[in-house]
């Protein structure tokens, strides 16, 4: 039978829960409620004795000291309607897990498959609710319908002896397991219609190819032989539908490109991947020789480098756009602890040390009207902000750099980056620790969480835009918890040498782990029904492509398999063994003895046909605006500072960990109040060393509206620029790419493909140039490359995004420099040249103005700069280092100081310009490459002795009065006390 | 060999600090250091008996999924080790018979009051009389917060320290009594040995953010009447090293040992002319 314990808190213990919800209430739908209280609710489907039952509810489900429980009655009182949200049947409930996991402590003995504890919350509201309102509420905030459910109830219509109605969201299937085999001798527009009808997101050529291959009359014979009929099964039309997704075998940037430039030049770029990024990391380390840093790039799921002589570091960005826009919480949540698999999955295996998170959101006090299916940017920034917390926390990872880009067009799509940075040894029992190979006759062992529909089609969904049908299944929610666990088991098994190699499940599941771990040895079979499901009724094809979270799939020796099953088992892992590697050339799966699916392995891998795809670079007529100098430039410096792009993250940050694994050296808030805003994250990962990883970012989609190859440029910039002000060496750094793009494509959707897809060429271009010049080897990357909303006649494109993600090393932590003044006295000064270059700007912005100047990057100019700023941190001639961006010096200048809890004078006449600036541009431009010192006084002759011949010009001092003075000669510009300037920095999303 | 301070930390299931409890323990002088998974203890391979001090360190027991700890404690109660007729709770309150230490963090502080060994008034280490739950924010929260040090406690963790400055990382940190004759037991017995205070380290502090979480009088570690078994939110292993600091780059003057340390310091220092 199923029991009902609910658990609340007694009177007069404050719901803080309860508190906070009819805040957000409040902030979200503008409804005031007057009072929320929460209860927790456990239905126990099990079965149980009435003491154990008891012995639940008093022990591990309720706190004696604040907390009373009822079972089989309801606690629920004083209210006017109650709502109680639980989650729809299959969805991942972690507290229920952790439930039942407690009853069988207490029981003694495991409960049967099938038996299970369901949570869900009710909420009392009190107030003028009607049932109206209260459904707003319910679908509005607290809970989203995708995959939770609620019931609404009066306190007219309750049951004061029942409560409310029992509601087990058990999956419930009587499907017998079943392959279809499909025809694919039809018309065109029936391919379509299978690829459609089947979320298969394969286009009409892709479609053919499969056609063709089979009517094969050679493979058809060897299918035959297999026990497989002429047509493609469902399991193999799947398989091939996600390993050639354009999330999986990223289409796009293997397309060949018709390329034509504004002068008519046309040029054929076969694969915008191999020709600038993976180009790029070989010329640079062609040019390295034997101070190349790089160890494996771009062939495993991360990147990995050189740390030092024993130890080697990891390093992967990825996306989690699509989920993130039905389930924000699911969706970030998943992100994180996804990515974090691809950092454990690579090599041999790793540990994690750090992540890192930027997310673009449309602004959460956006005050229009969404299009179907959008949900508000608010609930957005919540459900996100709280995923990668979740995330991130329970993982026992610190959340150490990040930031948060703000753009209207990101209501189409929110962009969720999520990063992290793993540590490897750079020998494990002899080998290179970043090497795998899969030897012939391994076992496939697929270890961690069980398969449910959860993740079905979330590769293939993801290549596309959203739409009125995207699936549910696509949403998953991550459990951290069981991912912990499984790691704590697999560095063991490592170090025990009980595989031979590893990878995550992630987009695609099986099909695309297994798939490619079979590549090495050319062959697979695999038993999908010897997998272990969640629930019973998944069909075969189900089994192979859910992206079920929390799984890795390893080889293992067959003399290793006891001993991995054994291990995994005391440290209550999951570990399942699916069949062995092969060399017969054939993707091969069975269910219940029975071939299911025999693909070629070439096929499978080498099949998908290389897309054609135009490009036509157009400037746009653009222009600089032409509105007159501001009167009042303290107001203006003030209003930039309460920008969203410019203003305090502090409320999102101190919501994650930033310290746990005690190795956070530069914090991403520092200063006299430990509220600045750092410029990049240095990390000790070794207790026994000094030496850091340095990490941070650059991202300015602002500058895609003029030209996407300067944006990428500026954003290589920023990254490198932020990394070398915290003490990054310049000489040992590399990057990663994380393109996030509209749709390039030209179509009837798509009119304006040519244009999108010439927007990537450039910042391809750029990606190439830049790195090069820089010297800094891409290692590993990501493309998202259909992030637009399309219903209807609606469409919402996102600005054209990168993010360049840099990490690198610093040779000692104690030499780390954070962006805060230090003492009055000291002298300011400004690495590097200001011109008009406002284009794109937070300023012009600021005035509804796009402008057309927009910031280049001079690389041989930048990288002089940056290694000689590295000569003077070493010296210790350098106080604090910040970064000139969003906002430019004007910015910059009153972060330092408010951070510093000082004021700064300075004179702009000592600006180093590039012809002649009006005040507000010398203030606001974002010319790049430049960098606010501070020095002290004494250190003034060896600091220019040092920068001689380049940029780099005093302007003034650090004051004790704190105020920020800002004058050209003896015309003051602007003089404002740093805390009013430090107050409109906070102010916006300090409730967030 | 007989001379060796043994620390144990115990992992698995969700704790997270348990390499930097380990680092804290070695660098404060214990020799042996060990990290245990759950199973291990569980297996029977290896037993609490030969240990001094027994570490809890902070993460997320399970998910923290029915409340903070409560999963974790439910755990160690009635869990059974392997060939032998004990559960793990049997072992641990052995092991504070045996007069050894204990000290919890954050999770592991939330852990040993669910399981009633904090406060333990009357040396009842089994009736949970106290509590920790949700912030008064109703968020987790990463921040440093300063700690005064109750001078007359008896907790071997905080002699001779007058205030300490150290992070605290939680969303459930709240201490919360049973009744006040529970408050009173722990004020007359100066089993609050740490509470967050201003930044002079005057006097305890109920204002935001210097007191994060809104716990009563403040409190933020307590200890048990023998002073051994010791819990806080706040994490003494966060800082052991002045680059731990948050304004290291600015305050020229910081010791190279950080306050954190010293807590491990005096464990291993009471266990090494106690206990050997």
């Amino acid at each position: 039978m199923a029991w009902r314990i609910v658990v609340g808190l007694l009177d007069g213990v404050k719901d803080a829960r309860g508190e906070r919800v009819r805040r957000e209430i409040r902030e979200h739908l503008g409804i005031e409620v007057e009072q929320v209280r929460t209860l927790n609710v456990y239905t126990v489907d099990a079965s149980l004795s009435d003491a154990e039952i008891e012995a639940a509810a008093a022990g591990p489900f309720s706190d004696p000291v604040i907390q009373e429980y009822s079972i089989n009655r309801p606690l629920a009182r004083d209210f006017d309607v109650l709502v109680e949200v639980g989650f729809r049947p299959g969805v991942t409930d972690n507290v229920g897990r952790t439930a039942r996991e407690a009853i069988q402590y207490l029981a003694g003995r495991p409960l049967a498959a099938g038996e299970a504890v369901y949570t869900s919350v009710q909420y009392l509201l009190k107030g003028n609710i009607d049932k109206q309102t209260a459904e707003r509420i319910a679908s509005g905030f607290l809970g989203n319908g995708l995959i939770q459910r609620w019931d609404i109830v009066t306190a007219d219509e309750f049951d004061r002896d029942k409560g409310v109605r029992i509601t087990l969201p058990k999956v419930t299937s009587d499907a017998r397991p079943e392959v279809r085999e499909i025809d694919l001798d039809v018309s065109d527009d029936e391919l379509m219609k299978i690829s459609r009808d089947g979320m298969l997101a394969l286009n009409l050529e892709e479609m053919k190819k499969l056609q063709a291959h089979a009517a094969d009359p050679a493979l058809r014979q060897a299918r035959e032989a297999a026990g497989l009929g002429s047509q493609l099964t469902d399991v193999e039309l799947e398989a091939l539908a996600q390993t050639w997704s354009e999330h999986c075998k990223h289409k796009i940037f293997s397309a060949r490109i018709e390329y034509e430039d504004e002068q008519g030049n046309k040029e054929t770029i076969d694969s915008l991947f191999k020709t600038y990024i993976v180009g790029a990391t070989r010329d640079i380390r062609a040019r390295l020789g034997d101070k190349d840093f790089c160890l494996s790039v771009f062939k495993d799921n991360a990147g990995v480098i050189e740390f030092n002589e024993d130890w080697s570091i990891v390093f992967k960005v990825e996306t989690h756009n699509s989920p993130s826009a039905l389930d924000p919480y699911g969706g970030a949540l998943t992100g994180i602890v996804g990515v974090n698999r691809d950092g454990v999955g690579t090599g041999m295996g790793a540990r994690l040390i750090f992540n890192t998170d930027v997310f673009c959101f449309a602004s959460p006090f956006l005050e229009k009207t969404l299009p179907p299916r959008l949900l508000h940017p608010r609930r957005i920034f919540e459900g996100v902000v709280e995923g990668v917390e979740h995330g991130g926390n329970k993982s026992g990872i610190p959340t150490i750099n990040g930031s948060i880009v703000f753009d209207d067009r990101f209501a189409g799509k929110p962009l969720v980056y999520c990063g992290t940075s793993s540590i490897m040894p750079r020998n494990l029992n002899g080998k290179p620790c970043h090497e795998k190979k899969v030897q012939v006759g391994d076992h496939i062992v697929m270890t961690g969480g069980r398969i449910g529909k959860d993740g079905i089609h979330g590769a293939t969904f993801s290549s596309e835009e959203l739409h009125e049908g995207s699936p549910v299944t696509a949403v998953q929610i991550g459990d951290p918890i069981t991912q912990k666990k499984m790691f704590d088991f697999l560095v063991i098994a490592r170090d025990r040498g009980l595989y031979n190699s590893i990878t995550d499940n992630g987009a695609g599941g099986l099909s695309s782990s297994v798939g490619e771990m079979g590549e090495d040895t050319g062959g697979i079979e695999m038993h999908l029904d010897r997998a272990p499901l969640k629930y019973p009724g998944l069909q075969p094809w189900e089994i192979l492509i859910s992206e079920a979270q929390e799984r890795m799939t390893l080889a293992v020796p067959p003399d290793k398999l006891e001993a991995f099953i054994q291990l995994a088992k005391e440290m209550d892992v999951e570990a399942a063994d699916l069949g062995v590697f092969t060399d017969s050339g054939y993707f091969h799966c069975l269910y219940e003895g029975k071939t299911v699916s025999y693909l070629s392995m070439k096929f499978l891998h080498e099949g998908v046909p290389q897309m054609v795809i135009p490009a036509k670079w157009t400037p746009k007529a653009l222009s600089e605006p032409g509105f007159d100098l501001p009167a009042d430039l303290g107001s203006e410096l003030k209003a930039l500072l309460g920008r969203l792009n410019v203003c305090s993250k502090e409320s999102v940050v101190r919501r994650y960990d930033h310290e746990v694994q005690a190795g956070t050296v530069i914090k991403p808030l520092v200063g006299v109040a430990n509220d600045g805003p750092s410029d990049a994250a240095v990390f000790r990962p070794l207790f026994d060393s000094f030496e850091g990883v340095v990490v941070s970012h650059g991202i300015c989609p602002s500058y895609s509206d003029i030209d996407t190859y300067h944006m990428m440029a500026c954003a290589i910039d920023e990254g490198l620029r932020n990394y070398v002000a915290v003490g990054g060496n310049i000489e040992h750094v590399a990057g990663l790419d994380n393109f996030c793009w509209c749709d390039p494509v030209k179509s009837e959707k798509t009119p304006d493909g040519e244009y999108k897809a010439a927007q990537l060429v450039r910042a391809n271009k750029a990606l190439y140039d830049y790195c090069v010049a820089f010297g800094v080897p891409l290692i590993s990357g990501k493309d998202s490359m259909k992030n637009d909303y399309q219903i209807g006649e609606t469409k919402i494109s996102i600005p054209p995004t990168v993010l360049f993600s840099v990490i690198g090393k610093i040779g000692d932590v104690r030499q780390a420099i954070s962006m805060d003044v230090k003492r009055p006295g000291d002298l300011v000064y400004l690495l590097g040249i200001t011109r008009d270059e406002c284009g794109g700007s937070e300023y012009y912005e600021q005035h509804g103005e796009l402008g057309s100047n927009v910031p280049k990057v001079d690389s041989a100019y930048a990288l002089e700069l940056y290694k000689t700023l590295n000569i003077a941190q070493r010296d210790s001639l350098i106080r604090s280092c910040h970064d000139l961006s969003d906002g430019g010096l004007g910015v910059a200048l009153a972060e330092k100081a408010f951070a510093g809890g000082y004021g700064i004078r300075v004179d702009l006449d000592n600006v180093i310009v590039d012809g002649e600036l009006r005040a507000d541009k010398l203030l606001f431009s974002e010319s790049q490459s430049r960098l606010l010192v501070t020095v002290r006084a004494e250190n003034r002759d060896r600091f220019e002795t040092l920068f001689a011949g380049q940029d780099a010009a005093c302007l003034g001092e650090v004051t004790e009065e704190p105020r920020v003075l800002l004058s050209r000669g003896k015309t003051t510009l602007v003089d404002v006390d740093i805390n009013i300037l430090k107050e409109a920095w906070q102010a916006p999303l300090r409730e967030l | 060999m007989a001379k060796q301070v043994r620390s144990i930390i115990i992992t698995g299931n969700g704790t997270n600090c348990e390499r930097e409890v380990a680092n804290a323990c070695r660098l404060a002088g214990s020799e042996v250091a060990d990290i245990v998974h759950i199973a291990e203890l569980l297996s029977g391979r290896v037993c609490l008996d030969d240990y001094h001090f027994l570490n809890l360190a902070g993460g997320f027991l399970d998910g923290d999924d029915l409340g903070s700890a409560k999963a974790g404690a439910n755990r160690l109660r009635h869990a059974s080790v392997k060939g032998s007729d004990e559960n793990l709770a049997d072992q641990l309150y052995r092991f504070i018979e045996a007069g050894k230490l204990v000290m919890g963090v954050c999770n592991g502080f939330q852990l040993m009051v669910k399981m009633g060994l904090l406060p333990a008034h009357g040396a009842d280490f089994r009736t949970q009389t106290a509590t920790l739950s949700h912030n008064d924010s109703g968020r987790f929260e990463d921040r440093w917060t300063y700690l005064k040090v109750d001078p007359a406690s008896p907790c071997i963790y905080t002699r001779g320290l007058d205030g300490v400055y150290l992070p605290v990382r939680h969303g459930e940190g709240k201490f919360m009594v049973r009744s006040e004759e529970v408050l009173g037991q722990i004020e007359a017995g100066h089993l609050a040995a740490l509470k967050y205070c201003d930044a002079d380290y005057d006097a305890p502090i109920m204002d935001y953010p210097q007191n994060p979480n809104g716990s009563v009088n403040a409190i933020a570690g307590v200890c048990d009447a023998s002073g051994r078994i010791f819990g806080l939110m706040p994490h003494p292993e966060a800082y052991v090293h002045r680059t731990h600091h948050p304004r290291w780059t600015r305050e020229e003057t910081l010791p190279e040992e950080g306050m954190g340390l010293w807590l491990y310091q005096n464990a291993v220092q009471f266990i090494r002319s106690e206990l050997l």
